[in-house]
């Protein structure tokens, strides 16, 4: 129900990477941590401090460290690399694809500052296609939960998982509404029950989502909401559930319109249910520097542009 | 220690067996492949400690990474000739439904390989990972790798060569196979090295040097030299000078047989070169 999803305040996705890191370091004497000179930013300091003798500083220098990830890998460990999602992704598709994909490796790929909430930095670092190039990637998990107790959960989980993980996370102090304990793997959670219209989001997006979902139901609307944090494998079960029932779908995500979230719910529906379909994404366009609530609206990723797709794709459905 | 004479037997038959697979599909990279042959074999038949039942993870015995995996069919050939494999599978090498696939994968289950390369300057780095998990699991094996030398035009091996000194990575023994040669021409050609040695040594490695990496004798003493300075707080690189294409006539002297294989007369030619001295597959 969407009035059990309260925020319990803002902290950062990236800040639950952190804290669990630690958790999974304790727990796990295989886990290990490898950072490109973004220490600090992966919040990776705790476990550092804790367990220095499992943490590879690798200076500036990913494809390096992803190629160490899967030489660890090889061993029985179970590294998790930290940088910025642009470092973690374009720049070493190669190496992920050839070391750690083709090869199977339990690499675990954990990026941070994704998305146009990256903020002030601008165009250069604000990855917006990662979500497309991982989930092309055979055998690539891909994860990118929405707020500081989902991404917690699942750095948590992912550990327990075998094969390679692309973890996707960011930057801002974001409202923390999901449970910190229940993470599955490719499972949809279903935040609300509706019939007139399916909205999915993932990662910071689902607190839009969220919010038009709740502005949408005080119009008479009813909301299908899903949280989809796993895009690959996709939950096509619980995404067919909704649709089936709604007859339409708004997709929402902090990433290109091309190869996300939305292209792997429209190949879903393709297959097994065509239905008429809204992306909030952005529309082919690189981002620009600013405050992340500012691009978020101005690249038409806010609350009001979720309620107008919403609107639109009821319009279209008829 | 094994005979030196018994060493180059199996490198010869080595050698006919990497003629014989790229012939067998009409492609693959000979040139390269017979130049390490001598390599190859000295590695697995008589300085590595390591176990042909093959454990993924490798705990308790010595690794080898080959990063330029288009020389694929002397590894393939050095790994059955060792035990990993049965030696009919070569004759599957590029084939259709085979383990033996073009550049080395781990995709299809063969025994020996660890990792995908073929896309070049990713193995420094993979080797490095599985020097730095040895080191905390108190396991006092080595880890070898190779790296062809057009190779080292690849940004991610400096990454590697700048990281290895600097986390003193000393159960780490890399080989450049220095044949001089790529596709496109000569490496001083292409894109020279220029002074090779010393870019090593300035980053911090020791480095030593095979002069003729086609003599089998030469490189069995000079591996046995760079395990002996293992453990010491640096990483060991070998600058091994080979000969593309040696020794068949007609394959040496040129780039022209780094990604071509032999027709029927070629290969009749080349073969009668070499001594069939442990059996064809």
């Amino acid at each position: 129900m969407l009035q059990d999803y309260i925020s319990s305040g803002s902290k950062a996705t990236r800040d639950g990477f952190g804290e669990a890191l630690y958790e999974v370091g304790a727990q796990n004497e295989n886990v290990m941590a490898l950072c490109a000179d973004l220490v600090a930013s992966l919040k990776m300091q705790k476990f550092i401090d804790h367990f220095p003798t499992r943490f590879v500083q690798t200076g500036i220098a990913e494809a390096n460290m992803i190629g160490i990830a899967a030489g660890l890998a090889t061993a029985g460990k179970i590294p998790y690399t930290g940088t910025f999602a642009n470092f973690s992704t374009g720049r070493v598709y190669d190496q992920i694809r050839q070391s750690v994909a083709y090869s199977h490796k339990n690499v675990k790929i954990c990026a941070s500052h994704a998305g146009l909430t990256l903020g002030e930095d601008g165009a250069t670092h604000q990855i917006l296609e990662d979500i497309g190039m991982m989930r092309m990637v055979p055998g690539m998990t891909v994860i990118n939960p929405c707020d500081f107790n989902q991404t917690k959960a699942a750095t948590k989980a992912i550990a327990e998982y075998y094969g390679p993980v692309y973890l996707r996370f960011g930057r801002p102090n974001w409202p923390n509404i999901m449970s910190d304990t229940k993470f599955e793997i490719g499972k949809a959670v279903i935040m609300n029950e509706g019939t007139d219209v399916t909205i999915i989001a993932t990662g910071h997006l689902v607190w839009n989502a969220l919010e038009a979902a709740r502005n949408l139901e005080a119009k008479g609307i009813s909301v299908y909401l899903i949280n989809i944090h796993t895009i690959k494998p996709l939950d096509e079960e619980a995404i067919l559930d909704a649709v089936s029932k709604t007859k339409c779908v708004v997709t929402c995500e902090e990433h290109q319109i091309n190869g996300g979230l939305g292209d792997a719910v429209a190949n879903v529906l393709a297959r097994n249910f065509p239905s008429p379909q809204e992306y909030v994404a952005v529309k082919d366009s690189f981002g620009e520097s600013g405050n992340p609530m500012d691009l978020l609206i101005k690249y038409g990723l806010g609350t009001a542009d979720v309620e107008a797709a919403a609107l639109k794709v009821l319009e279209r459905k008829g | 220690m094994a005979e030196i004479a018994e060493l180059k037997k199996i490198a010869t038959q080595v050698r006919r067996d990497i003629l014989r697979q790229v012939h067998g599909c009409a492609s693959g990279h000979p040139g390269g492949s017979l130049g390490c042959a001598d390599f190859f074999t000295a590695l697995y038949f008589e300085i590595m400690d390591h176990d042909p039942s093959f454990n993924m993870k490798a705990a308790g015995e010595d690794v080898f990474f080959l990063s330029n995996g288009h020389i694929s069919p002397v590894w393939y050939s050095t790994l059955a000739r060792a035990g990993y494999f049965p030696i009919a599978e070569l004759a599957t090498f590029r084939k259709l439904n085979s383990r033996v696939q073009g550049h080395p994968a781990t995709h299809e289950g063969l025994p020996g390989i660890r990792v995908a390369s073929g896309s070049l300057g990713q193995g420094l780095s993979v080797a490095i990972g599985m020097a730095i998990a040895k080191k905390l699991d108190g396991d006092d094996k080595l880890v070898f790798a190779l790296t062809g030398d057009g190779e080292l035009q690849e940004g991610q091996i400096w990454e590697a060569v700048m990281f290895a000194p600097h986390n003193k990575i000393d159960n780490l023994i890399v080989t450049v196979d220095l044949n001089g040669r790529q596709i496109d021409g000569d490496t001083k050609d292409v894109l020279s090295l220029g002074d090779i040695e010393g870019k090593w040594r300035t980053f911090g490695w020791e480095v030593l040097n095979i002069q003729d990496g086609n003599d089998m004798e030469e490189i069995v003493k000079v591996l046995h030299q760079a395990k002996s300075m293992s453990g010491q707080g640096k990483p060991i690189v070998i600058l091994m000078r080979t000969e593309m294409g040696y020794p068949i006539d007609f394959m040496v002297g040129t780039h022209k047989w780094h990604g071509a294989a032999p027709n029927d007369a070629q290969l009749e030619n080349a073969l009668g070169q070499l001594e069939e001295t442990l059996g064809d597959y």
